[in-house]
């Protein structure tokens, strides 16, 4: 993605992302999403709603889901961020347990919500390894799927779970 | 008795949940009939997976667009001379700077500027547009354009549009489309009528003075909004006389079709590629943004991006609405006479496909039932409202609504079971719906009773809660036309190329799945190129739920052709009568030796190198003379629970069989399934666009309220019948559209058996619920 050719007034941030330090100079009213998307071309991370209320552009901050579609930029400073781009192995690209899963599952398919419905629930299965289906139920309420229905969603995060406990 | 959800206990990773299924569909060649994991799946686990808004060029320029607050209005003038000088900003443009392109397009009516040109016509069309180095800059500019409006008298109610003295939204009436898809009589219409469509056969008249009940209603579905959650997007370049698109569309050649005329260029250059799409459901079915983004890509002499909001796109496209005025004629037993209604669509201030939608639901409330005479008559009206266009089920959800309401309520009028009142009425495998059709190829019969027996219908409900079905059927399918390619490499991997795209209803799996079969190789060796109008032949559209079908027809005679090339070939490179091979998985056996088909192509063309390419037709002869193509079939039972306090409406169980006669890869079929059900829930229980005035009030997310994962009904069924019954490979169907048919009518009936209120009008809201409570009382 190309940066902006009209003089504006930049930054420096300096951050983490998926494992790797990155030092830029951004606008100060550029998004997290903006910023991952665009001079960081990890395109991964989607834009739905672009008002927090979708859930497709989550990602985790200090390993805490954000909004990266109203989260600014300049507030990633000296933190670390995580994307979809980042659960796999970097080295070999074996998937997670989630991700494998999500594919056993068939839980997507037009696959834009599921960046985001994999960072929340990664994020829901590190707090809460073994949790119940109504755990997982609420604590994907926050995304919006229009292909699956959820059911495949909820099937998927529910073997995931057995999976890594076994 | 309580019918569990019966999941299997997890396997390990890798292993996949089994599909319930029932019936035989007959032999086919693996991995036909497997589950295998989608194509597309590591990609879009891990990010990379490529939508048209990831899609970057050099020199890419990006546009926004300048919206109408006006429902209908003159333009009287236009300044953007200061947003002309804004630095950064690359072209301003409005209608006035595009009189080299026709301006005009529209399949089914070409109505439709791609923008205003001197008169809007609903409430956020878009006016000027505004190309910049940057989205900010262009937004900034966007501020700078001075516009004058003459507001004009507007209307937005498809009865009021109707009345002689009601605004017009056109001055005239304009060229039919040639896609509209059916004959139709406009002549002493009202002009804001954009088409008619009427359908019968019998005498309607007789069986209704010969009735012994009569059953009648109005019935309302609104308008809504499918939210695919990629909004439009579309990138556009010119470059050496050729116009390139990449766009999040359902149909590449429909729309290159429309750039072509636009802009006046040969098909042959106007190239549409089409990428991932996030989502479909209809709402990208047909052109949408493309011309206006190629228009501004012409007088920036750059790339362009328009990449929509998720608030611009709910004013760009929305569903139909439908005011349903049905009847239906009873003999003694319960037997239908007739049906007949006058249905009104909304269908906005652009025709789209409201026109096809109104032909479709016309058909649709005729339901999966024997009908001795029937006469429907509806009509797509013009309003200045966002434009309708095509939803998942086209017409059906509408049509459905009210005929599978009106059964139930036909049920308690005379007396007899709604599930026993449907099965009296049911059309039998073999039977045709209407005269000339091809005949309904589904045991619908036998899915019923399996639906009835895992809903555990009547069942002990308890206060407040109550368990009701509905079954569909739809004309499905579309036009037979399309073609596909198959090329085999000298190494013996195959490539693979077909029109259709990938939105998610998994194209990019099951295509290769039967190209794979069919060949007798492994599906790694099959790679799938899709959806691109430069090198891939074409096909008319991906929706309809016809892909499976109509494209799985062409891949098997595209392979038809490889083999029978190869057969030839052998035949030259042995020296030998071609009729001594015996086909097997992969190759020709000769002699006792198998010769791959790649050694077969190394050997003709000789030094180890070459390709044979096959090609493969569908059009309306053969097998798929007789329309509709297949019968879509919905079978879905509920179990809801109502809040008497409060009106609040859960469905708690959902149980759906899914006719699709050979499901090529049963847990998508399944998805597809389930997904469907959802989607037709939200509009059951919550979605609806709402217009106060000339405004669209709930366009945004925070106040239209879709689905999610805690809507999930606690207990979902979802069962796949395949009994090869289809003229699809394999005697394969469509599926995807069936649920979102009748899950909403399902609802109503049961919020009817639960709480004893009739609610006509969809959603069911917790007002509206609550409203007929208190009213009953």
């Amino acid at each position: 993605m190309q940066e902006s050719k009209v003089a504006r007034p930049q930054v420096d941030v300096r951050l983490t992302v998926n494992g790797r330090e990155h030092e830029l100079r951004i606008e100060p009213r550029q998004t997290l999403a903006e910023l991952l998307r665009g001079p960081l071309a990890l395109t991964g991370t989607k834009v739905s709603c672009d008002s927090q209320v979708c859930g497709s552009c989550t990602v985790l901050v200090d390993g805490l889901t954000v909004s990266s579609c109203t989260y600014l930029a300049a507030d990633a400073d000296g933190r670390d961020v995580r994307t979809v781009e980042g659960l796999a192995n970097p080295e070999t690209g074996e998937l997670t347990v989630l991700q494998q899963s999500f594919i056993d599952y068939a839980a997507f398919q037009c696959g834009f919500c599921t960046p985001g419905f994999l960072i929340t629930a990664s994020s829901l299965l590190e707090e809460t390894p073994r949790p119940t289906r109504e755990q997982v139920i609420e604590g994907l309420e926050g995304n919006i799927c229009r292909c699956t229905g959820y059911q495949q969603i909820v099937d998927a995060v529910m073997a995931a779970a057995e999976r890594s406990a076994s | 008795m309580t019918v569990l959800d019966q999941r299997p206990a997890v396997g390990p990773l890798g292993e996949r949940p089994e599909v319930h299924s029932i019936g035989e569909h007959g032999s086919s060649p693996a991995p036909i009939g497997v589950s295998v994991p989608r194509r597309d799946g590591v990609a879009k686990v891990t990010g990379t997976a490529q939508f048209t808004v990831d899609i970057d060029l050099p020199g890419l320029c990006h546009a926004r667009l300048l919206r109408s607050p006006h429902a209908h209005a003159i333009i009287r003038s236009i300044d953007v001379s200061a947003a002309r000088a804004l630095p950064g900003v690359v072209a301003v443009v409005s209608a006035e700077d595009l009189r080299d392109v026709n301006l005009v397009y529209g399949h089914a009516v070409a109505d439709h500027p791609l923008i205003a040109d001197g008169r809007v016509r609903f409430a956020g069309e878009p006016v000027v547009a505004v190309v910049a180095e940057d989205a900010l800059t262009a937004e900034q500019a966007l501020d700078l354009v001075e516009v004058d409006y003459e507001p004009l008298p507007y209307v937005t109610d498809p009865l009021e549009a109707l009345k002689p003295e009601a605004p017009l939204v056109h001055e005239h009436r304009y060229d039919r489309g040639e896609h509209r898809g059916f004959d139709e009589k406009l002549e002493g219409e009202h002009l804001n009528v954009s088409s008619r469509a009427e359908h019968g056969w019998g005498d309607v008249d007789a069986a209704f003075a010969a009735a012994a009940h009569v059953v009648e209603g109005e019935y309302y579905y609104p308008m809504a909004y499918a939210y695919a959650m990629e909004p439009y997007t579309t990138v556009a370049r010119f470059r050496e006389g050729n116009l390139e698109v990449w766009a999040s569309a359902q149909h590449p050649y429909m729309v290159r079709a429309d750039l072509a005329r636009c802009f006046g260029l040969p098909l042959a250059n106007v190239r549409v590629s089409v990428p991932y799409v996030g989502g479909g459901y209809g709402s990208k079915s047909y052109t949408k943004i493309e011309p206006l983004t190629a228009a501004l890509a012409l007088r920036a002499g750059r790339p362009v991006r328009l990449a929509l909001s998720v608030e611009e796109s709910m004013s760009t496209i929305r569903s139909v609405s439908a005011i349903l005025r049905l009847r239906t004629a009873f003999d003694a037993d319960g037997l239908i006479l007739a049906r007949t209604g006058d249905l009104y669509l909304n269908g906005g201030a652009y025709a789209e496909n409201s026109p096809r939608v109104a032909n479709k639901a016309s058909l649709r409330f005729m339901g999966p039932y024997r009908l001795p005479a029937y006469h429907v008559v509806s009509r797509a009206v013009y309003t200045n409202t966002v434009p309708g266009s095509s939803y998942r089920g086209l017409g059906g959800p509408q049509a459905v609504w009210a005929g599978e309401s009106q059964m139930d309520e036909a049920a308690l009028q005379l007396g007899i079971d709604p599930v026993e009142l449907r099965r009296r009425n049911l059309l039998d495998k073999g039977e045709r719906p209407w005269p000339n059709s091809r005949a309904f190829d589904a045991d619908l019969r036998a899915d019923f009773d399996v639906l009835t027996e895992r809903l555990g219908y009547p069942g002990e409900t308890g206060t407040g809660r109550g368990r009701a079905v509905a079954l569909s059927a739809s004309d499905g399918g579309a036009e037979p036309i399309g073609s596909a390619i198959i090329r085999l490499h000298s190494d013996g991997s195959v490539t693979l190329m077909c029109g259709s795209a990938e939105m998610g209803q998994g194209s990019a799996t099951v295509l290769p799945q039967i190209a794979a079969g069919e060949l007798g190789l492994p599906l790694e060796r099959v790679h799938l190129l899709q959806s691109d109008t430069a090198f891939i032949s074409y096909d008319r559209s991906t929706g309809a739920s016809r892909t499976t079908t109509v494209m799985g027809l062409c891949i098997q005679r595209a392979a038809a052709d490889v083999k029978r090339q190869l057969r030839d070939w052998a035949a030259e490179v042995l020296d030998v009568n071609a009729s001594t091979f015996a086909e097997e998985l992969g190759g020709l056996r000769h002699d006792g030796e198998l010769l791959t088909w790649d050694e077969i192509v190394r050997r003709w063309f000789g030094g180890g190198s070459g390709e044979v390419v096959g090609t493969g037709y569908v059009r309306r002869a053969g097998v798929t003379q007789e329309l509709p193509l297949f019968w879509e079939v919905g079978c879905l039972g509920v179990e809801v629970s109502v809040d008497t306090e409060t009106g609040e409406t859960r469905v708690d169980r959902l149980v759906t069989i899914g006719d699709v006669g050979c499901a090529v890869n049963p847990i998508m079929a399944e998805g597809q399934d389930i997904g469907g059900a959802m989607m037709g829930m939200g509009i059951g229980l919550r979605e609806e666009l709402v217009y106060e005035g000339e405004t669209l009030v709930n366009g945004n997310l925070f106040d239209y309220r879709v689905p999610r994962t805690t809507d999930l009904p606690s207990e979902v069924t979802s069962i796949l019948a395949e009994r090869g019954d289809g003229v699809g490979p394999y005697g394969a169907k469509g599926g995807g559209e069936a649920t979102v048919n009748p899950i909403a009518p399902a609802i109503a009936n049961a919020v009817q058996r639960a709480v004893g209120v009739r609610i006509r009008e969809a959603p069911l809201t917790p007002e509206r619920v609550w409203r007929a409570l208190q009213q009953r009382r």
